[in-house]
């Protein structure tokens, strides 16, 4: 059986941006395979859009290079920016045109011909379920509704490689499952997309692999599941009570480093979880208590952030 | 290159469909050049193959640069400049996209004194050069408009302060309320660095059939001037484009 060769369509390396004396991006390194769903995680400032504007060719590198499917973005922009889709972190759509002419604007952008580009908009929107606002100025619709379209219009020039910036930021619930859904989507008919988000649960259901970047470098490049095996160390029992439990009240259980209340639970950082186990269930009976939930929690992504972005610190 | 021209034209189309009836493309546009030109006209006895030149010279100055100026602050403020800047068109297309809506507004409205001069009885003497020079001056100074606008703010208000602080000396000193001939000599070397002087003499020649330059100056000064300002208009726009996003 032979083996799938994925090629890398987003190659960047030793990308720096400077802003005066300040690295934003200091020499990262990123490759992106095809067909990749590639997550870019940091905290505020880490440089994280400033590296998507070098990567999508809207600003200039101080030093460094990004090639886009063999293209260096910086020799041949217009060629490079031509296979990819983009949704700015602060985008808009014109609000003084309709959703129709939105996405018309967009087509004759990436010069794609009337017929295509009026199917295309017809399936989008119908695939949104914005059809039926389509003559409307976009200034009506609702948060979720203009940033629906804006996904669309990145998507009217059937881009290789999707950079989606913050794309479920600040949505609510129906809006944002709808677009990991199209991102879904989107990795099964084999694009690229480079992600983008504060979110980790997203870039743990979404990513292949993710990169950590704080401080303008990358701390760290890997699978979602290796990451999390990487910081490996304590494990987590979250339990929670019958009756309200304080953080004092419990007693000193052999092996539990932390205690931290997360809403009606409490959640016991140990390094030996079947020992701690073995002591709540004693405590519980010893104080007339009745576990409700009891669940061993190993790392999440968001664990691997918070522990990669404090090294850094 | 064809391809570019394609999209250029899109924006501008973009352009015509957002920004014509914007508050301040009327104001600065339409109303700014008709007071102006009502202020020096009455309780005055002038020809009026003189003032209606001088008005449609004033009337493609100030129509033409009304649109470019208020397109780039109200991008950035309405945050489409990041996703126009991340589509497969350069500087100069985005520029020449907006260049042409200004334009096309420019020659639109500069027919209002053209057809209210004829009613009148003025008779054009030279429609084509007249014709040629309107769209060249339209492209300089819808040109002259895209310098304003590359100041990386998203206040249209501080871009149209700052082309009203130009536009308004460059209006006196351009041969429209006093002909270039009977300026001193300081006036006719003032009036001479200014693009407005040579619209407005082209159209006193095609109007009166004379003009204080030849018609060849006139034209060679209106392209002179277009190459300058779209070659800085870049220049100034590469610059300030990633202070704007």
């Amino acid at each position: 059986m032979g083996c799938r060769i994925m090629e890398n369509v987003i190659e960047v390396k030793k990308l720096t941006k400077y802003y005066n004396e300040l690295a934003a991006v200091d020499h990262i390194n990123v490759e992106v395979g095809e067909g990749e769903v590639f997550g870019f995680l940091g905290p505020n400032g880490a440089g994280k859009t400033t590296t998507v504007r070098m990567l999508t060719g809207i600003i200039k590198p101080s030093s460094g290079t990004v090639s886009i499917m063999g293209i260096d973005i910086q020799r041949d922009p217009i060629k490079a920016k031509q296979m990819m889709g983009v949704v700015p972190e602060l985008s808009n759509a014109y609000t003084e045109l309709s959703a129709w002419n939105n996405l018309q604007f967009m087509a004759e952008l990436y010069g794609v011909s009337k017929i295509d580009a009026r199917q295309r908009a017809e399936e989008l929107l119908m695939k949104f379920d914005l059809y039926g606002r389509k003559d409307h100025k976009v200034r009506t619709f609702s948060k979720g509704m203009k940033q629906k379209l804006i996904i669309a219009m990145s998507l009217m020039n059937d881009p290789e490689i999707l950079f989606l910036d913050e794309p479920t930021s600040g949505l609510d619930v129906q809006s944002a499952r709808l677009i990991r859904d199209m991102v879904l989507d989107l990795h099964k008919v084999g694009k690229t997309i480079f992600l983008t988000t504060h979110y980790m649960e997203e870039a743990n259901q979404l990513c292949s692999r993710v990169a950590i970047i704080n401080h303008g470098k990358i701390a760290a490049i890997d699978a979602p599941e290796k990451l999390k095996r990487r910081i490996g160390g304590l494990e987590c029992v979250e339990v929670s009570f019958d009756m309200p439990v304080d953080v004092f009240d419990l007693p000193d259980i052999s092996g539990v480093i932390d205690i931290r209340m997360s809403g009606d639970k409490l959640r016991l950082y140990t390094s030996e979880p079947g020992r701690t186990i073995y002591q709540l269930v004693d405590y519980s009976r010893s104080n007339n208590l009745e576990i409700v939930t009891l669940n061993t929690l190993t790392p999440t992504l968001e664990d691997v952030f918070i522990k990669l972005t404090e090294e850094m610190e | 290159m064809i391809d570019q021209l394609k999209r250029a034209c899109a924006i501008a189309k973009k352009d015509v469909r957002i920004y014509y009836l914007k508050g301040p493309v009327i104001i600065f546009g339409v109303l700014f050049p008709v007071f102006l030109f009502l202020a020096f006209v009455i309780g005055r006895d002038l020809p009026v193959d003189f003032l209606i030149a001088g008005l449609l010279s004033m009337t493609i100055f100030f129509t033409s640069m009304s649109v470019t100026p208020v397109i780039a602050p109200t991008e950035t403020q309405t945050r489409n400049l990041e996703r126009l800047a991340a589509a497969p068109v350069s500087i100069t297309t985005i520029l020449l996209g907006d260049m042409l809506a200004s334009v096309l507004f420019g020659i639109g409205i500069s027919l209002v004194p053209i057809l209210s001069g004829m009613a009148i009885g003025v008779t054009v003497k030279h429609p084509f050069i007249l014709a040629a020079g309107i769209v060249l001056a339209a492209f300089c100074f819808s040109a002259m408009g895209l310098i304003f606008s590359s100041t990386p703010t998203s206040m249209t208000s501080t871009v149209m302060m700052i082309s009203t602080m130009v536009k308004f000396p460059l209006v006196f000193i351009s041969g429209i309320f006093i002909p270039v001939g009977e300026l001193p000599s300081w006036g006719r070397a003032l009036a001479s660095l200014s693009p407005l002087t040579y619209i407005t003499d082209l159209c006193r020649y095609s109007f009166q059939g004379t003009g204080y330059y030849p018609i060849g100056v006139d034209i060679g000064a209106l392209l002179l001037f277009l190459v300058i300002f779209m070659t800085a208009a870049v220049k100034l726009h590469e610059k300030s484009l990633p202070e704007r996003l």
